[in-house]
């Protein structure tokens, strides 16, 4: 077999293999239980709490931890704010990049608190290391954030009447030190020794043997590409993200890189089994997520590999697949599997250009961010699957006649509306922002944002607002993005996008905590059974489907007949 | 409720110290001992210690007395970074693709038109793409030989030292650095 596909099919079981033990750990972390970080994290996070007066026994309700969250994320976005627009002047910016126009320091800020890291930027021009090193802080504490909240789903959904769950800051610094960052360092510990940079230095100027003279950007940019690959940010240091050569300098930084983008997410789903002590409902949705993942990524990998049709025709040899916006280093198999990866999973980086995949291969990208639920973002993918669950317990108690219950409670009138807003949130916000720029664009040829014609031209809109909504951050590049319609469209798509696909299952899964639990009976619908498996696969199918169909004949689909 | 703006505020700036310095500086500590100290593996042309390049960022390779390196968007320049970011049915693009084909036949008269190798006429997606895969620089050796006079066999067994491989010959794909392969050509006799 060739060595691509092998190494595809070895780096996904490497994840599953580290991703199990790491469900563990994490479900005794929020537990509350010892682990043998305390040694070094207890000190540490006691002083933090001493410092900024929290008392961390604090149990919190639904309602407290959302407004912790969403205080929390206020001081973020004006810190942000503050030094993206002040950068020029301040320290750590050898290259004497200027400060960010305020459109752009919005879309920026907001990009990163949300874990969304769209960049409408190139980090080498647009960045001076200060702000690099701010955006880096978000990195950390986005994915935290979004770790924390799905502690809280887990707290809600044990077996007991409760308002009490947890303390958000508590699930918060826990998450950012005990498993973000003791990952994150070790990876970077790899880049370094890889040759990925990690100095103050500014850029270098050389001569190439041919005796052209170039320069060669730098930076602490280890550091930060660790983070961004271990908290589904997507944000890279240099302008083209894991592509760029010094960001991820071979196959097996690649490999490295392509196992910390899932592997939180396949992590906490495992957590959640063992936190619950449901590992079999732990199983049917990490089940139901890989075959969804999978169905988006064997006809990509078999798509990229076999190459762009419009080139094979001009009669050269295409044994290695579609190569343009693609690395030698990592090949066609490789780039497919991360296309795939990043955009089920709401990481956003890439390391190869989404632009350029053949038309098929960028609709499964745009599937993986509109589902949005196959792995998913650090703690939301979790949130957003719980979605889905919701609706097919509903579905599945209407056709068996009776009350839908999840995990002993009942779910009413007002939960099924709380879900199904959230759901119908993501298209809309998708929809409607394509149709704007559509007409824009129609009326106003000389904006002239789009980088290439037709089918095309629709697909680089209608992604740019996928990826907004879906928090993921990866682009097709080519959209020049850099205008104050994108920066402040996709700004507040991204905050509208993060924040109600929180509080929406939050208060779901808070409002059902509080409710009578009622043990398991002959007549209880099974959530950790094959059927219910199908089910929620058929509810995404069948949703995701209605919605998007339209637009993705639009766009790929269309282009895809246009070339065939 | 209790007011959540003072921890709000202050929790953030203990991990705005924590994430932002003492991760920064930890990485950076572990960079001091790592190859070129974290600024990048540099490799040098020849004797002369001003004349280097970076391991990891290839160089345009245009004239025929060398292998030829990638089309890139950014001229390889690495002030910058990034891929053409064209469709795979952009008419304008699908020109240039052809325009390079027909480039490359030019100079490389021995060459089949089947026998070229998609990523010698498509741009990478960094625009800094240091590598070919072994074929892709197999098909210029023939030139090569014929400009520096050079016989195709010892130009095959260089072109074959600095093939690498997979990890146990399974994880990973072949490929070649193009600017470490040139400059052990300069280095020929």
């Amino acid at each position: 077999m060739n060595t691509e596909i092998i190494s595809v099919i070895l780096i996904l079981l490497i994840t599953l293999a580290l991703a199990i033990p790491l469900g563990k750990y994490i479900a005794r972390v929020y537990a509350g239980e010892n682990t043998f970080m305390d040694v070094v994290f207890n000190p540490i996070e006691k002083l933090f709490y001493k410092v900024s007066r929290i008392d961390s026994a604090q149990q919190m309700n639904w309602k407290q931890h959302l407004v912790a969250l969403l205080t929390i994320n206020i001081v973020w976005f004006f810190l942000g704010m503050l030094v993206l627009m002040n950068q020029g002047w301040l320290p750590l910016n050898p290259d004497g990049n200027p400060s960010m126009s305020p459109d752009l320091a919005f879309n920026t800020t907001i990009s990163f608190i949300t874990n969304t890291n769209l960049q409408h930027y190139s980090g080498e021009s647009a960045l001076s290391y200060f702000g690099q090193l701010t955006l880096m802080f978000y990195q950390f504490v986005s994915a935290g954030a979004g770790m924390a909240v799905a502690a809280v789903l887990f707290s809600a959904l044990r077996e007991r009447t409760s308002d009490k769950l947890g303390n958000f800051y508590e699930y918060f610094l826990k998450s950012c030190t005990r498993i973000l960052l003791p990952i994150s360092f070790i990876v970077a510990v790899i880049l370094v020794f890889s040759g990925t940079p990690m100095t103050f230095d500014g850029k270098d100027a050389i001569t190439s043997l041919q005796g052209d003279t170039v320069q060669v950007s730098r930076g602490p940019a280890a550091a930060m590409i660790a983070i961004k690959q271990v908290g589904t940010n997507g944000g890279g240091y240099f302008g083209v993200n894991s592509a760029h050569p010094l960001e991820n300098p071979d196959f097996i930084t690649n490999a490295v890189e392509t196992i910390t983008i899932p592997l939180i997410s396949i992590a906490l789903v495992f957590a959640l089994g063992y936190y619950l002590k449901r590992k079999k409902l732990a199983w049917m949705i990490f089940a139901v997520m890989t075959v969804g993942f999978l169905v988006c990524l064997i006809p990509t990998i078999y798509l990229e590999m076999n190459g762009n049709p419009a080139i094979s025709r001009m009669g050269i040899d295409q044994a290695a697949g579609s190569m343009e916006g693609k690395e030698v280093r990592f090949g066609s198999a490789a780039s497919a599997l991360w296309a795939i990866l990043t955009t089920c999973t709401s990481n956003g980086s890439i390391n190869s250009m989404h632009d350029s995949l053949t038309p098929l291969s960028g609709m499964f990208t745009m599937l993986g961010m509109q589902i949005n639920a196959f792995y998913g973002g650090k703690g939301v993918g979790l949130l957003n699957f719980y979605i889905f669950i919701i609706i097919a317990v509903f579905i599945s108690g209407l056709m068996v006649g009776r009350t839908p219950e999840f995990l002993g409670k009942k779910i009413e009138v007002r939960e099924m509306k709380i879900a199904m807003l959230v759901f119908l949130l993501h298209p809309f916000l998708i929809l409607a922002g394509t149709a704007m720029s559509s007409y824009l664009i129609y009326v106003h040829p000389d904006y002239a944002w789009l980088n290439n014609p037709g089918y095309h031209g629709f697909s680089e809109m209608l992604y740019e607002y996928t990826s907004a909504s879906a928090n993921n951050g990866s682009g097709f590049e080519g959209l020049g993005d850099n205008t104050p319609w994108w920066n402040i469209s996709c700004g507040i798509i991204m905050l509208l996008a993060r924040f109600i696909p929180i509080i929406g299952p939050i208060a779901i899964a808070g409002i059902l905590a509080e409710k009578k639990y009622i043990p398991e009976s002959a007549g209880t619908l099974k959530a950790d059974t094959a059927t219910f498996g199908v089910m929620v696969l058929a509810v995404i199918a069948i949703l995701v489907a209605l919605s998007f169909f339209t637009a993705l004949a639009l766009g790929p689909i269309a282009e895809y007949f246009s070339i065939a | 409720m209790k007011n959540q703006n003072f921890p709000a505020i202050l929790l953030s700036l203990c991990c705005l110290v924590f994430f932002c310095g003492i991760y920064t500086a930890a990485v950076w500590a572990v960079a001091q001992v790592a190859p070129n100290q974290g600024k990048g593996k540099i490799i040098f042309y020849g004797g002369n210690s001003q004349q280097y390049g970076f391991a990891n960022i290839g160089q345009a390779f245009t004239v025929d007395k060398y292998f030829w390196s990638r089309p890139s968007a950014v001229n390889y320049n690495a002030a910058g970074s990034g891929g053409s970011n064209k469709g795979a049915g952009n008419p304008e693009y699908l020109l240039q693709v052809q325009a390079r084909i027909d480039t490359f036949l030019l100079h490389n008269p021995a060459v089949k038109r089947d026998q070229i190798p998609t990523e010698l006429v498509t741009a990478s997606g960094s625009g800094l793409d240091p590598h070919l895969s072994p074929g892709a620089a197999h098909i210029q050796v023939e030139r090569i030989a014929k400009i520096r006079g050079i016989p195709k066999e010892r130009l095959n067994t260089l072109l074959h030292k600095y093939t690498h491989r997979p990890w146990f010959g399974v994880f990973g794909i072949e490929t070649v650095n193009v600017l470490e392969l040139n400059i052990a050509l300069d280095q020929m006799k």
